[in-house]
């Protein structure tokens, strides 16, 4: 018996090899290029470097911030809708929404180009029936919408799948000691669908905060975000490792944070539920 | 009234996610090489694609990469779901599950600059002229295509009865040969779960393979190059055979998925 278990045990002996070199190594040296500077000795001048670009932490802080209160905002109700219909419509209605996600996002935010541009369709109707031209592409709204666009699905799909395993009879329930709609929205539907909410949640503001290339199409020139200068700075050269990495590193501990707080965030709410 | 208020809504919300989508397969089709007036309807812009060398091979790369990552994350992922519930100890058990997670949890831009990091470091010890290519962008593929291997097959491994194993052993097999009789056949399904996700995560992928690929260029790198010119509707052209593909495939999917579960039904019914 015992031989078996260290049997099975050394099974994951390769996989564990493997998450150390290219998990916790690559992890490591980015951790040393952040506190080095080009020959090597220890600094801490690229953390304060980073002051430079405090402004593109927190544009990319405050946009992804706001893209993904949006995106909440629109997909819950969504979720919530997608439930209630007829469950082959649900299976249908599901593969509609998860289809974009099968598009690769380079595409997905480039459509929006046409769109939004300055001679673009919205800028050619408004033009046709006789309105001024508005400024839509290369504004912090675009890169918002682009952010809003492409995640979506990833908000959705949680939700749904968390709302569509309540169970009707806590909602017959609820509505038999005489809840009303809103009040059966509040305390049954809302705490029970928290966790995918939270990682609703999780799944857009990760990718909108880190993201380089919508704000790139989207918001021109304009907005530099978080990731658009560690793009850049790894772009310029090896003499600029330092600086990057050490941004990297700052955004990586800023979505640590953010990860831990939600989850302390769901821990509690589930135990007040179980209360 | 209710009713036809939450479809209007969720009519809303589908033009919303397939309005960029269809004005994109619109000007694809367009003569001219705006992506704003629409000249005359034409296909010139898809057999332009067909003569693009650089896009086939792209493809070609594309589809080795998503392969190969995705045959050895599964291997290298089942085996150490198992092995990762055989640890003993809880907190050893906690920090590998902690490490598993991280390439999930992080964003792509970090997980894919902090491998470029560990490559160019390596190959600069090796003195290599060219630090990134075919094999980091394969290592990184398998590296963030594990823990969603991983995920997939560990909770169905907890579910399955261990007594089934120790069942094969009592009839004489070897704990190999047990594994592979016994426990395998059980955890089949949710295998090819994680194989079907890596496949996927891998042709999708930009942000890591931009980091990591070097002159070794994938599908979205190429497409990434393309938008970075002016914007015309090869682009569009391009994207539109892929959505058309994928959209076939899930449409198959969902189909087959519907037949099986009318079967279901329809055996239950006796």
């Amino acid at each position: 018996m015992n031989k078996k278990s260290f049997g099975s045990r050394l099974v994951a002996a390769p996989y564990l090899v493997w998450a150390a070199i290219f998990i916790v190594v690559p992890l490591l040296i980015m951790a040393y290029f952040a506190f080095t500077d080009e020959s090597g000795a220890f600094t801490l001048i690229n953390l304060t470097e980073i002051g430079k670009y405090k402004k593109a932490l927190l544009i990319s802080i405050c946009y992804a911030a706001a893209a993904t209160v949006i995106t909440l905002l629109i997909s819950y109700p969504m979720a919530y809708f997608m439930t209630k219909m007829k469950i082959s419509s649900q299976r249908m209605i599901l593969v509609i929404v998860m289809l974009p996600m099968w598009m690769n996002f380079l595409i997905r935010t480039y459509s929006w180009i046409t769109i939004l541009a300055n001679t673009g369709l919205i800028n050619t109707f408004l033009n046709a029936i006789g309105l001024p031209k508005l400024q839509l592409i290369n504004t912090p709204s675009a890169v918002i919408l682009g952010m809003v666009y492409d995640f979506i699905p990833y908000m959705i799909l949680p939700i749904y799948t968390v709302m569509s395993k309540i169970d009707n009879s806590l909602l017959n329930a609820a509505s038999d000691l005489g809840s009303n709609g809103f009040s059966k929205l509040k305390r049954v539907i809302l705490p029970l669908s928290l966790p995918g909410v939270i990682s609703g949640i999780t799944m857009v503001f990760v990718p909108s905060v880190s993201t380089f290339y919508i704000s790139q199409k989207l918001g021109g020139n304009k907005t530099l975000l978080i990731g658009d200068a560690i793009e850049y700075l790894f772009n310029i050269g090896p003499d600029y490792y330092n600086v990057a990495s050490a941004l990297s590193l700052i955004l990586m501990v800023m979505i640590l944070i953010c990860l831990a707080v939600m989850n302390k965030f769901s821990d509690g709410e589930n135990g007040g539920v179980v209360i | 009234m209710k009713k036809a208020l939450s479809r209007l809504y969720v009519g809303l919300i589908l033009f919303f996610l397939y309005a960029p989508v269809a004005v994109m397969i619109f000007f694809s089709l367009n003569s001219g090489n705006s992506v704003w007036v629409f000249e005359s309807f034409s296909l010139d812009w898809y057999a332009g694609l067909i003569f693009d060398d650089s896009l086939l091979t792209a493809l070609e790369h594309t589809l080795i990469i998503a392969l190969l990552s995705a045959v050895i994350s599964t291997v290298l992922g089942t085996a150490a779901a198992v092995g990762i519930l055989a640890l003993k100890k809880k907190i050893t058990k906690r920090i590998v599950t902690s490490v598993t997670n991280i390439p999930m949890m992080n964003a792509d831009i970090v997980t894919g600059v902090s491998l470029m990091l560990l490559f160019v470091f390596v190959g600069k010890i090796l003195g290599l002229d060219e630090s990134l290519g075919f094999l980091t962008v394969l290592i990184a593929h398998i590296t963030f295509n594990l823990p969603y291997v991983i995920l997939s097959v560990m909770p169905r491994l907890t579910q399955t009865d261990s007594s089934l194993h120790e069942a094969a052993l009592d009839l004489g097999c070897t704990p190999i040969k047990a594994f592979f009789k016994a426990i395998l056949p059980a955890i089949s399904t949710s295998i090819f779960t994680g194989f079907i996700m890596a496949f996927t995560l891998s042709l999708d992928d930009f942000v890591i393979s931009y980091f990591t690929c070097g002159h070794y260029q994938t599908l979205p790198i190429v497409i990434y190059n393309m938008t970075k010119k002016t914007v015309t509707p090869d682009v569009y052209a391009l994207s539109t055979i892929v959505f058309i593909s994928v959209f076939v495939l899930l449409m198959l999917y969902n189909m087959l998925q519907n037949k099986n579960v009318k079967k279901r039904r329809h055996r239950d019914e006796y």
